[in-house]
């Protein structure tokens, strides 16, 4: 799933240039894997073990949540559009999930739906909000979550509805030492490398957020493309809801609290993908959710001060994106779509000979 | 340079024919007519609040926030992202509390720190973002998470110290007349002295190459400006108001776990409604400073009305959007007709702003 592939055209010579570089998913796996290494050598000295099934299971948990939301993210950013309402999405998600199944066992698939369904209406609003209104993805987000807040504030105090024990099994059941959540994740995971990689719609999202203009003069229903990225992002966000909805046992308003926005935005870029859109991958958001997820466990298994963690987070972050944009801004691995037949009116941005701006994704 | 047209002198007064059209035609102007249609309702709902007094109280409490969105302004304007301000403000406010202690002879050393402290981060969010090439969202988040743990660890969690009388008249006294009755609250000062500042400053060189830079690098950077530098003393300019925002935020508010939270998103709010473009190279800083103060004024009118707290991000959530999009439609329907010359609306035509191109 290397990104040569996946921003390739559909109608590219697939075979030659696919294993010619490691690709940016590539590095962060090997990153994952250093700091798997560094960090089980850490707790090893202090006498623990990082791949105990105790450590493990919280591992793969952390994942799990923070895996949904940074996956929807993915399209999203892909898009070149950015979705800040998640954190309230999955709280909401969480509620209307527990309120809709009530403590009954047989209404446990209606509380999916109403969830999912939920989610999908808000994306459907943020995507049609940022395509149709016009407004800055930024906002727009900002916005609708805003409302969403309201709406959770206002109608609902404390923990609300009652989840059934046959879906808190969805928060608690592990196979070994994998949660049940995590496999779910990564089926979600293996459904989006699919979607990208393997489908038109996927095709249109790097089309779209590569550069709009070109995407449209080339018969691709962009406003679609960004509407349907973000209803996807919000109904990961959904599923993360639920998520939570079965592991508290209730619906929790306050999640949003969590900042899983930014911090799903910080996976998305750690995992190799471009704020700016047009490239990146779900696999390499999965690994960036794993680095969060391996740092946080280290951390508790080393008991370090919970503000310190926050210290660290923040500079393993900006430490880990800055060795990407070294490379990204790397002139061999720069797209070479756009070298040749680059249009000649400065369309902002977009077709850059070097994708070096850094302004955060969203643009007018 | 359709900035030269915007950046005009700001007549708020009896509305001609031509300001009304301007007022309503999108763009920076949306803010101006938002912001005085807030104004009325406030009014209207509550004519005391046009005595001086409650003004000037109106004004100690909005100018923190007016001073973020001109630090806001700068680096959006160069294209970028400042998400670390309210962690800096909360961070200044916890040092200024810590290291004062309530001490009298403290207090200008203590705010010659702080300045330091700001413009520290300010140059590296700056040169993190422009030399590691780290997207400036990333930067200023992780900046954002290291102050918001760095604070808290110093402190062990919650603030500890007291601030000086002297350090915070900066943000609850004034002057020309007795404390308790009218006064020029020196905020008000703050915030005109620095407004003007801004103003000029984005009049000179550095300011054409700072929109320049905001608009196309690859252009500025090929016309000779240096785009790191440009950039990063955008940071410094935020990491510098954010300081100021945080002195006058603690002599009005004090010390508290909590203060700054959210504030970078309202700071962003605030310039966006003033019509600036996040991506770079559109705006004007006036725009950006009554963006702030619509925000603020709209906060009075949910008090007015007496909304319950709860329901207040709905109407903001709401008003933001409307606010954006209605900027962003007009504009789309005037281009359609080029063709029609239309020589009573010179004011409008002396602004062809070119909306922004790309857009997700």
């Amino acid at each position: 799933m290397s990104t040569a592939v996946a921003t390739a055209t559909p109608t590219a010579r697939p075979t030659s240039r696919r294993r010619r570089r490691i690709g940016s998913t590539e590095i962060v796996y090997l990153a994952l894997v250093g700091i798997l290494v560094v960090a089980g050598v850490l707790v090893a000295m202090g006498g623990g073990n990082l791949f105990s099934t105790a450590n493990t299971a919280y591992m793969l948990t952390q994942t799990s949540l923070l895996g949904f939301v940074a996956i929807g993210q993915t399209f999203v950013i892909l898009c070149r559009s950015l979705d800040l309402s998640v954190g309230y999405v999955v709280a909401l998600c969480s509620i209307v999930g527990a309120t809709t199944m009530a403590g009954d066992p047989s209404r446990v698939w209606l509380g999916v739906v109403a969830a999912l369904a939920a989610a999908a209406g808000i994306g459907l609003v943020n995507g049609l909000v940022v395509t149709k209104l016009r407004v800055n993805a930024f906002i727009a987000t900002l916005g609708v979550g805003l409302i969403v807040k309201g709406y959770l504030d206002t109608q609902f105090k404390g923990p609300a509805g009652d989840v059934p024990s046959s879906f808190q099994m969805f928060g608690y059941t592990r196979v070994g030492p994998v949660p049940i959540s995590t496999i779910v994740m990564l089926v979600v995971a293996a459904v989006g490398i699919v979607l990208l990689t393997r489908t038109r719609q996927g095709y249109h999202m790097f089309a779209v957020g590569g550069n709009v203009d070109v995407a449209r003069l080339s018969g691709i229903r962009a406003d679609r493309t960004v509407i349907i990225a973000h209803v996807l992002c919000s109904t990961c966000a959904g599923i993360a809801g639920l998520l939570i909805a079965a592991r508290f046992g209730t619906g929790n308003a306050l999640v949003y609290s969590y900042g899983l926005d930014l911090d799903s935005i910080a996976a998305v870029v750690l995992g190799g993908t471009l704020l700016l859109g047009g490239r990146g991958s779900v696999a390499g958001t999965v690994g960036g959710v794993l680095i969060l997820a391996v740092l946080d466990t280290v951390f508790n298994v080393l008991d370090v001060d919970p503000f310190f963690k926050d210290v660290l987070r923040g500079v393993v972050i900006i430490a880990a994106v800055a060795l990407y944009a070294r490379r990204q801004i790397d002139p061999a691995s720069s797209r070479a779509r756009f070298r040749s037949n680059r249009r000649r009116d400065p369309v902002r941005s977009g077709a850059r000979p070097d994708p070096t701006t850094t302004d955060g994704g969203a643009s007018a | 340079m359709t900035t030269v047209a915007t950046r005009r002198e700001l007549p708020v007064r009896a509305p001609r024919p031509s300001l009304l059209e301007r007022l309503t035609a999108g763009g920076s102007w949306t803010v101006f007519a938002l912001l005085l249609l807030v104004f009325v309702l406030i009014f209207v709902m509550n004519p005391s609040f046009a005595e001086p007094s409650s003004l000037m109280a109106f004004v100690k409490k909005a100018a923190p926030l007016v001073i973020l969105a001109i630090g806001q302004y700068f680096v959006i304007v160069s294209g970028e992202f400042d998400l670390s301000v309210g962690s800096l403000v909360g961070a200044q406010v916890v040092i200024a509390a810590k290291v004062m202690d309530g001490q009298d002879e403290l207090t200008w050393p203590v705010t010659a720190l702080m300045i330091g402290f700001g413009l520290l981060v300010g140059l590296v969010n700056g040169l993190v973002t422009t030399l590691l090439k780290v997207p400036s969202f990333i930067t200023t988040l992780g900046m954002m998470l290291v102050l918001y743990g760095a604070i808290r660890l110093w402190t062990g969690g919650a603030p500890t110290g007291a601030l000086t009388e002297q350090f915070r008249q900066w943000g609850r006294g004034g002057i020309f007349g007795e404390p308790g009755q009218f006064q020029v609250p020196y905020a008000l000062i703050v915030v005109v002295v620095l407004g003007v500042l801004a103003v000029l400053l984005m009049r000179r060189p550095f300011g054409r190459t700072l929109m320049a830079t905001g608009d196309n690098d690859v252009a500025a950077s090929y016309s000779g400006s240096p785009v790191w530098w440009v950039r990063t003393r955008a940071f410094l300019l935020s990491g510098f108001m954010a300081t100021i925002a945080g002195i006058l935020i603690g002599g009005y508010a004090g010390v508290t776990a909590q203060v700054g939270e959210g504030l970078e998103f309202m700071a962003i709010t605030a310039v966006v409604l003033g019509g600036v473009v996040l991506g770079g190279g559109r705006g004007t800083v006036v725009a950006a400073m009554a963006g702030a103060l619509t925000l603020e004024a709209l906060f009075t009118l949910f008090n007015q009305l007496g909304l319950p707290s709860t329901i207040r991000p709905v109407v903001q959530g709401v008003i933001i959007i409307a606010a954006v999009a209605y900027a962003a439609m007009p504009r789309k329907a005037r281009r359609r007709r080029p063709a029609v010359p239309p020589p009573s609306a010179a004011g409008d035509a002396a602004e062809p702003k070119e909306p922004a191109p790309t857009h997700a």
